[in-house]
């Protein structure tokens, strides 16, 4: 087991843990998956708030097995190797909102961090433009870490509470087998409260057991190697460390490399899968992902891991970006292939403010 | 008499920052720094290491103490 745990904690390790997310993710597009989002957290999580009804996009609601999978993959991983510690208590009000505009920013952009790599992997150069945005983020946030910006402690909390997030994934797990449809309309057809799309993205997706178990493998390898595409970039620009880098581009060379194998590479900026070309929103919505995900301590996989080892306050971070997405279509913020939905620039706007002041009110002199 | 750095409950990357502030501005020495995650105690170990400074851990109940030194 000592063995083990050392080479995870290794470049080699997390190289490798890189690369299964890289070759798994353009496999699970192979089985069904929507074009370069074989793994995207954002998107998923997106679609999981569209099946759960709070929000009413007919082509992106499912309850993507990926998600449920990638925090009891590293809740078995946390368990198993003795780091699942029930926390929590650091600001969790702020890292609701924090996750809400995170997933503003990303739907802006249309994927998460992940897929913004996934999508540069499948050839699709809007996803410079969302890489570019992402570090201008994280870069502003490390100027605010480094000058003292922090949310507080989290303190150990009871066994439970560390618990109650995979148990909610289980719970998330039966309605998807279930897919229960006891609501009625004014004309008594069968609705909800469970919806999955017939068409679109949200109806596109892989054999739910090949889901499920590439998402025990990604969570499991990411708990231990503490994957983090905004981590990686972080680490580069305030310590000039690149151990989480390894993980990143172990991502995008494995992705490329099975996106030429299975014939999924196209490269191009235009009529890209799920996809704009607009250059400003492309970098603004990443951007305040990035300083969101910054000012959080991790992207969203990483706050799925972490909600898998206990930490309540990466759980609400999560809740808030599910949160988000119900009201970036409700609200109009989404993007389309078109270009950014009518209030989607407005919503970056404020969410970039609300990171602001964040950023230079939260301090606290903690050494 | 050791620094210290109390940097339990502190989420990441905050403990790599008060680490790095603390050891630039030792020089040499021994620093004491008491950490609540595996996590934490990997990235101050790894950073540690690449300023040159020697790490020993010591297990402490559920929290670490990482002993940093540099002659």
């Amino acid at each position: 087991m000592a063995t083990i745990k050392n080479f995870f904690a290794t470049r080699w390790g997390i190289v490798s843990a890189g690369v299964f997310v890289g070759v798994f993710a353009a496999v699970l597009q192979k089985l069904g998956n929507p074009g370069n989002m074989g793994i995207c957290v954002a998107c998923m999580e997106r679609d999981i708030a569209g099946a759960l009804g709070l929000h009413r996009a007919a082509l992106v609601q499912y309850i993507r097995p990926e998600i449920i999978a990638f925090v009891l993959g590293a809740f078995i991983a946390a368990r198993l190797f003795r780091e699942f510690k029930p926390r929590g208590g650091s600001s969790p009000i702020l890292r609701f909102f924090l996750g809400f505009f995170a997933m503003i920013g990303a739907l802006v952009f249309l994927g998460c961090p992940w897929r913004a790599l996934l999508r540069l992997a499948g050839g699709d150069g809007n996803a410079i433009l969302g890489l570019a945005g992402l570090t201008a983020g994280i870069w502003v946030g490390v100027l605010f870490l480094k000058s003292g910006y922090t949310l507080g402690r989290s303190t150990k909390a009871m066994s439970f509470s560390g618990w109650v997030f995979p148990i909610a994934m289980v719970a998330l797990l039966v309605l998807l087998l279930v897919a229960p449809q006891f609501g009625r309309t004014p004309e008594g057809t069968p609705t909800g409260p469970i919806f999955f799309s017939s068409k679109g993205p949200g109806s596109q997706h892989a054999p739910i057991l090949i889901s499920l178990l590439v998402g025990l493998g990604v969570g499991f390898l990411a708990q231990r190697t503490r994957l983090c595409t905004m981590g990686a970039i972080r680490d580069v620009i305030l310590i000039r460390n690149t151990y989480l880098l390894n993980g990143i581009l172990g991502i995008v060379v494995a992705a490329f490399i099975m996106n030429l194998v299975l014939g999924q590479f196209k490269a191009g900026f235009t009529g890209q899968p799920i996809a704009h070309t607009d250059t400003l929103w492309n970098f603004m919505g990443m951007a305040l992902s990035g300083l969101a995900f910054a000012l959080a301590g991790g992207c969203p996989g990483r706050q799925l891991f972490l909600s898998g080892e206990g930490d309540g306050d990466a759980a609400i971070f999560a809740t808030g970006m599910i949160v988000g997405a119900g009201f970036s279509h409700n609200f109009s913020m989404a993007s389309f292939a078109t270009g950014p939905g009518p209030y989607g620039p407005i919503a970056v706007s404020i969410g970039l403010i609300f990171c602001i002041v964040l950023g230079f009110t939260m301090r606290e002199k903690i050494a | 008499m050791a620094d210290k750095i109390d940097a339990r409950g502190l989420s990441c990357p905050q403990p790599v920052i008060l680490t790095n502030r603390k050891i630039k501005e030792m020089g040499k020495g021994v620093l004491e720094i008491l950490v609540d995650t595996d996590t934490s105690r990997e990235n101050i170990s790894r950073l540690a290491r690449q300023s040159g400074w020697q790490v020993d851990v010591k297990k402490m109940d559920v929290d670490y103490c990482l002993v940093l030194k540099k002659d």
